[in-house]
């Protein structure tokens, strides 16, 4: 198999099952996005990975420690040190030499506007400087294999543009880059998707078959649906109604072309609707 | 129009030489969801607490309920902050009884805990019992909602409110907001959440403390568009553009290049095959594109 990744990976913490027969491929040169609601278990899939957790069951593939760059959930830097300290020491304990980690560190500061901080304590930064600073750290490597833990959760869109750049870089450069979200709108932006609930897989693909493995069609209407068959199909967006019709065609009227947030929308109806008829 | 619930007019605040809130014009009326938008050390926060009472103005004019904001008027409102502000000790129907007899002069909390669970709403009931601490997420988002809805505030303030749910709870929490709107609320919403912008009835977007942009998601888009760039080698042209100085985010096998003409991005590309199109932009790159011209270049406040 091409590309890094979890093999139906499960893990149990206590009478909980946080993954249930997982699997997904990182491929290097793209972007793979985890979404799911916080306690879906994207933390702990990524850590599988990532080599910080072992599985209970299943296979990861991964390229050695020294080749992963990891941003874990929380700061993920030493709050204590100044940026430029902490990017030295990270620097030093992966044995980069000093005037080709200065090289990369320069430019990553400078393009994510962390460069006039470089003396301030990471502990002082706001939530978007703090996470830019993780993510330059864990590309210091030049990692293999990116694996970044919720990096734009709860940052402005100014910073989460500088993420994105950060990652669209590793990337380019041929990292297989693997990031979660609580974002539907940024996980479209990856080359594939696995959405997670509860442990469990509930779709994975490229955003593109994702959308396309909605049965039927999803309409618009201005008011929610009365009938109750409707309306237990139904929800709000944008101010307005979306009802997923399982089994009409394309014709139907206020057919709206779906995107990845009412696939999601979708396949969690499905989950909800099959465990309330069970 | 009838009178706006919370009104600011020409707000400013400054603190020492900075000027963190400038002038900002803000009112929300019955039925409104009002977005409230804008990077980090926008003023968003600021402004919130002056309208609160919790700061006062350094000039301009703040008014809840057609009057000075006081104690009194902090009664008619329902606040869900992002910590959700329930005690995690407590179970829900604690919580919610606690609420009660704050916001409830003369009732009492040490209620009996049978006509406590009573109390709890329909959808929470199973979990009246259940410490908040070991509640899952979107349960305690409801609980929170719950607890801000209960004393029927005539304004909710809601600090990024559906965070970290996913988009199906997303919704079902944007109905009850909805719900209270239709019955003549008021809602205030900060939010960093595009999808979440996208349900407000109106949005006001803040940089460097100024109203840079105010009305529907798509009026804020309005005109604005995004040169997309379909190339094989995405990696190429994604070099190519940062030589050019062009700034150009990566979508799928796609990169974005908000505010600039597909000429532009197909010429900083020649020699490279790709197709550069010409899409109408979405909201989130709106804002950017708003929040970079508010802001001294290259000091984005993170």
């Amino acid at each position: 198999m091409n590309g890094w990744g979890a093999y139906e990976v499960s893990v149990r913490f206590g009478a909980r099952q946080a993954l249930d027969g997982v699997s997904i491929t990182a491929l290097p040169g793209q972007v793979t996005a985890v979404v799911g609601a916080d306690g879906a278990g994207k933390t702990t899939l990524l850590r599988c990975i990532a080599g910080a957790l072992a599985p209970g069951a299943g296979t990861v593939r991964r390229p050695p420690a020294r080749r992963i760059g990891y941003l874990p959930p929380g700061p993920g830097v030493y709050e204590d040190l100044s940026v430029a300290e902490n990017l030295r020491f990270r620097s030093a304990s992966y044995d980069i030499p000093a005037p080709a980690a200065q090289r990369h560190i320069g430019e990553y500061l400078e393009r994510t506007g962390l460069a006039a901080a470089q003396d301030r304590l990471a502990g002082q930064l706001s939530g978007g400087m703090l996470r830019k600073l993780g993510v330059v750290a864990a590309l210091l490597p030049e990692p293999e294999l990116l694996v970044l833990d919720e990096p734009t959760t709860g940052v402005d869109p100014v910073s989460r543009a500088d993420l994105w750049w950060l990652i669209a870089r590793a990337a380019a450069g041929g990292a297989a880059v693997l990031m979660s979200t609580s974002y539907t709108d940024e996980a479209a932006r990856a080359a594939r998707v696995l959405v997670l609930d509860s442990g469990r897989t509930l779709a994975e693909g490229t955003p593109a078959e994702i959308v396309a493995a909605i049965p039927g069609t999803i309409a618009v209407r201005p008011e929610r649906p009365a009938a109750q068959d409707e309306r237990r199909r139904s929800w709000r967006r944008a101010g307005a109604w979306r009802v997923w019709l399982p089994s009409a065609g394309p014709g139907h009227p206020g057919t709206v072309t779906p995107d990845l947030q009412d696939a999601v929308c979708v396949a969690a109806l499905r989950r909800e609707l099959a465990d309330a008829d069970a | 129009m009838p009178e706006p619930l919370a009104e600011c007019a020409a707000v400013t605040r400054v603190f020492g030489r900075l000027t963190v809130v400038d002038q900002v014009d803000l009112a929300v009326g019955p039925g409104e969801m009002v977005g409230l938008l804008g990077a980090n050390g926008a003023g968003k926060t600021t402004l919130i607490r002056m309208l609160l009472g919790l700061l006062p103005v350094s000039a301009g004019s703040v008014r809840l309920f057609g009057r000075p904001p006081s104690r009194a008027s902090r009664r008619r409102i329902g606040y869900v902050p992002q910590t959700l502000g329930l005690y995690d000790d407590l179970t829900v129907a604690e919580n919610l009884a606690f609420s009660r007899a704050v916001f409830s002069a003369g009732s009492r909390f040490s209620a009996a805990p049978s006509a406590r669970n009573k109390a709890v709403p329909e959808s929470l009931r199973p979990y009246a019992g259940v410490c908040v601490r070991d509640l899952p997420l979107g349960v305690a988002r409801r609980a929170a909602f719950a607890q801000a809805l209960e004393h029927a505030p005539e304004l909710l303030l809601l600090d990024e409110p559906t965070s970290g749910v996913d988009p199906l709870a997303r919704s079902r929490l944007w109905e009850t907001i909805g719900a209270a709107a239709a019955a003549g609320a008021g809602a205030i919403v900060t939010t960093h959440n595009m999808e979440e912008a996208e349900e407000c009835s109106r949005l006001v977007v803040l940089a460097s403390g100024r109203v840079v942009a105010a009305g529907t998601a798509a009026e804020i888009v309005g005109p604005a568009r995004t040169a997309v760039v379909h190339a094989a080698d995405w990696a190429g042209a994604l070099r190519l553009l940062e030589a050019a100085q062009i700034r150009a985010v990566l979508a799928g096998q796609t990169l974005r290049v908000p505010d600039r003409p597909a000429a532009d991005v197909a010429r900083a590309l020649a020699g490279l095959p790709a197709r550069v199109s010409d899409e109408p932009a979405t909201l989130e790159e709106r804002f950017f594109g708003l929040a970079a011209a508010g802001t001294p270049a290259g000091q984005a406040a993170g």
